[in-house]
């Protein structure tokens, strides 16, 4: 009995000693504040923090190696208190959410009905049949398994749907996936996402120039879910009611229906959730990346200007917007009549972008009322260009000075800033592409009795878009083709008289690929008018040149535009970027949105301290050439949409808007028309149903 | 020389603590579902193992079996394990960090788990001598680790089968260990 009594206190002794010891040989120093913060961490050690387990999460925040947000099971007040612990200031990274990219479409072949294993893992890596898409949803639910928070569901067309009320954006469904589909992203990352060849990409979304997701917001449409379907294009481009007015659609060129029918109307579809947002008076809240700090200044308010401002603001970066003219908008407001896009359209999208929280300043110019080193003293952290192209091409031709001569954005800007101009009776507007239309249109509603558009090549050749072309001759607009101006007549008071031109044919095909004009010797013709206006293409105007800062050091290309990296937008001077036109030349606005992304992209990546290099595997709007299709079967012909417009006799003396919105029952039918393309995900048999 | 062969083949296989002697499930359940884990818990497993079997032998053979309380052996080696472990673990830390930073996790799972008391008690009630204890110790742990990655590796491809709902996860699991367990009683023929 004593012996046991013994033994069991000597061992107790022994082993409490040498314990003691131990710990304090073998003593470790570790910060108290691991095990504070570990206290008001979830413990679940469920490892959606990407740490092991959750003492590792509290020693990766300790060290500064994780954000006080980084357990995404913990409430407010916890990641509060953890940030008080560590004094930092709680909320500084953006949650993650899981987004599937195929949403199955007219299910292709790859819709597996396999009797094998049940699970995507498998068919992805056991299944060796042919397979057209490798990147479409397999459909078995790997995701949904891997989910530890109830947040994906299977949807009734067979692929995942997530809940994001419940994704913590942990990654699972991630890992799950065997192919590149479930996406855990912050909102940033997608917003600054370029189209990629790795995603399920229809051949529209390849070609707009925004890369807005279009089958995407086409579903939603067709589901009546409008919100969300302004939201998806608000991911790409954030001037939808300008765009769903004036975009020529590229995108259309591409659609697949096109191949066998009429092209679905996308554009169409865009304005009419773009006008459902603006009439139903209510703002859709834009979601928004906590505030980093950093400041850009963007010179030029155009589009590509806004659309830099928006991304890099929801980014949560300090955009301001410095702007020359009066108001912001650039080509919108001044370029593009009101009888296209209204000036209250444009102004409440605007404000709607500016409500994010954009500085902006209007009337100043940069070179005249403030020069480039005040931005700098500013404390800016980059630059981004975008100040269009406003500077008019001259003809170069004899009498150019005479009263009576304007050029095509000069008096495009002076109507759009309502400024008293004479406006003649019988006037030539020379060019062919859309601001000499636009002039032409506007000119007929202030009243001229004709109007003349001289173009030097033939109808087929016009840049113009061919809906304005069309337009334009309904409202009697007279073209004279292959007309080359060669003089301004004028008289005794320096006032126009006529334009003289001689007639061209076409001659052998020059770089563009259209034949070039080559004058008729001796068949010079006068055209008897009182007003002339040059429309023949524009360059930037940059005369904050030549001040001796930095800025000499861009270099430009031959065009006199900003010479940028095609990829991202950057200039030789690593803080300055430039995109819209003052990059490209004259282009399309959307051509400008995209343009503002893109560098968008970049200005946030040479923020962040990253390198900025373009995206790897990016299209670029270049097309991926499986998804491009000669023909598709099982196509029904159906009609298209047409959007209603007023009648000539109702337009012509007034400035009101032409165009009309679809209705919301041809909007329905528009949007079932659409195959939503994904990628290739395409099943005639399915269709045919 | 043979004795101590055929001790290694019946411990690792004829004997194996899992699939014979059906100790220490709760780990074998609870880490088979990805090879890294497997191995860094095999790992842990052998270390331990071998430490405890070595200690308790002493402890019975030179202060139990002496003072003749052995009555006290289950109490005495319960408390040397769990302190073993603890100490181990502290002296893991300080002075070979790449191995905790390695089998950290694991260590505290072993120190309730009853393979490590019942190779601990084996030993004593086979009545081996100091080197077959060791040996023994070892040979068992081999026999936990082999059987757990073996089962891991089965366990993996499972996942990727059209499981009935109501055998998922764990019921297909003791299933699986089920069998595995029977294909080991082939070897009793071995010896």
């Amino acid at each position: 009995m004593l012996e046991s009594v013994l033994f069991t206190l000597g061992l107790g002794l022994i082993i409490g000693l040498a314990l003691s010891f131990a710990s304090r040989i073998f003593y470790v120093y570790e910060d108290p504040r691991i095990a504070k913060v570990e206290n008001l961490l979830a413990g679940a050690n469920c490892g959606g923090c990407g740490y092991a387990g959750c003492s590792a999460a509290a020693e990766a925040v300790v060290k500064g190696e994780a954000p006080p947000n980084v357990c995404i099971l913990d409430s407010k007040e916890n990641v509060d208190k953890i940030a008080e612990i560590m004094g930092l200031e709680a909320g500084s990274a953006e949650p993650l959410k899981s987004f599937n990219d195929c949403e199955g479409g007219s299910r292709a072949t790859d819709r597996f009905y396999y009797n094998g294993l049940n699970s995507c893992k498998a068919v992805a890596s056991l299944y060796g049949g042919k397979r057209d898409c490798w990147i479409g949803c397999l459909g078995f639910g790997d995701c949904i398994r891997a989910c530890g928070f109830d947040a994906i569901k299977m949807g009734e067309n067979g692929y995942p749907v997530i809940n994001k009320e419940k994704c913590v954006g942990c990654g699972a469904c991630e890992r799950a996936c065997p192919k590149p589909i479930l996406k855990v992203r912050t909102m940033t990352d997608r917003l600054l996402h370029l189209n990629a060849e790795d995603d399920a990409l229809a051949p529209c979304a390849q070609t707009c120039p925004a890369e807005i997701d279009i089958p995407r917001y086409i579903q939603h449409i067709r589901h009546g879910e409008y919100e969300e379907a302004v939201n998806t294009i608000r991911e790409r481009n954030p001037l939808l009611l300008a765009c769903g007015r004036v975009c020529p659609h590229p995108c259309e060129s591409w659609c697949r229906r096109g191949i066998e029918d009429e092209p679905v109307a996308i554009n169409h579809l865009k304005r009419f959730v773009a006008d459902y947002e603006m009439n139903s008076g209510n703002r859709i809240p834009i979601g928004k990346a906590p505030d980093t700090g950093k400041r850009v200044a963007v010179i030029g308010g155009g589009p590509a200007g806004l659309s830099c401002a928006y991304f890099l603001q929801r980014a949560g970066h300090r955009a301001s917007i410095f702007e020359a003219m009066p108001k912001l908008g650039g080509m919108l407001r001044y370029g593009i009549p009101e009888y296209r896009l209204p000036k209250k359209v444009l102004d409440w999208e605007i404000e709607g972008i500016l409500n994010l929280g954009i500085e902006h300043h209007t009337n100043v110019r940069l070179g005249r009322d403030f020069e480039f080193g005040a931005l700098i003293a500013a404390g800016f952290d980059a630059i981004f260009f975008s100040i269009g192209a406003w500077n008019d091409y001259r003809l170069k031709i004899p009498g150019e000075e005479l009263n009576g001569c304007y050029t095509g954005i000069d008096f495009l800007s002076r109507i759009g800033n309502e400024e008293p101009l004479t406006i003649g009776k019988r006037v030539a507007v020379i060019g062919g592409g859309n601001t000499a239309i636009d002039c032409a249109r506007t000119l007929v509603r202030k009243g001229c009795d004709k109007v003349h558009l001289v173009y030097r090549r033939t109808r087929k050749e016009m840049p113009a878009n061919d809906v304005e072309i069309e337009a334009a001759e309904h409202e009697g607009i007279e073209f004279i083709f292959l007309a080359s101006p060669n003089r301004v007549t004028g008289d005794d008071q320096e006032r126009v008289t006529g334009l003289e031109y001689l007639k061209m044919e076409l001659g052998e095909p020059d770089a563009s690929g259209r034949r070039r004009p080559v004058a008729i010797e001796g068949s010079e013709t006068v055209l008897d008018v009182d007003m002339i206006i040059t429309a023949i293409g524009q360059s930037p105007s940059a005369e904050f040149r030549g001040k001796g800062d930095r800025l000499d050091d861009i270099s430009w290309t031959r065009w006199n535009t900003f010479e940028v990296d095609p990829a991202t937008h950057q200039t030789n001077v690593p803080y300055i970027f430039a995109a819209g036109d003052a990059a490209t030349g004259p282009a399309l606005v959307v051509d400008a949105i995209g343009g503002g992304r893109k560098a968008a992209r970049s200005i946030d990546l040479f923020l962040k301290g990253k390198p900025v290099v373009p995206q790897p595997k990016a299209i670029l709007n270049k097309h991926i050439e499986e998804t491009i299709f000669d023909s598709v079967l099982g196509i029904e012909k159906t009609d298209r949409v047409e959007a209603p417009e007023i009648p000539v006799s109702e337009r012509i003396d007034n400035f009101d808007e032409v165009d009309l919105v679809i209705s919301e029952e041809s909007a329905l039918r528009e949007a079932n028309r659409c195959l939503h393309c994904c990628r290739l995900c395409y099943d005639p048999d399915q269709a045919r149903v | 020389m043979g004795d101590i062969f055929v001790l290694i083949i019946s411990c690792i296989f004829i004997n194996n603590i899992v699939l014979a002697q059906y100790l220490g499930n709760c780990p074998f359940l609870g880490t088979s579902k990805k090879m890294e884990t497997a191995v860094g818990m095999a790992m842990a497993v052998i270390f331990v193992l071998t430490m405890a079997g070595i200690i308790t032998w002493i402890i019975n053979t030179y202060f139990l079996v002496g003072l003749g309380i052995e009555f006290l052996r289950t109490i005495a080696f319960i408390l040397v394990i769990a302190s073993l472990v603890q100490f181990v673990e502290m002296f893991l830390k300080k002075s070979i960090p790449a191995l905790y930073a390695g089998l950290g996790i694991f260590l505290p799972l072993i120190t309730t788990n009853c393979a490590v008391m019942g190779v601990c008690l084996i030993n004593v009630q086979e009545e081996f001598s100091f080197v077959e204890a060791l040996i023994s110790s070892i040979a068992y742990a081999v026999g936990f680790g082999l059987a757990l990655i073996l089962f891991t590796g089965v366990r993996e491809r499972v996942i990727l089968g059209r499981v009935p709902k109501p055998l998922q996860d764990t019921s297909i699991g003791l299933v699986t260990a089920g069998v595995i367990s029977l294909a080991f009683f082939a070897f009793k023929g071995m010896v």
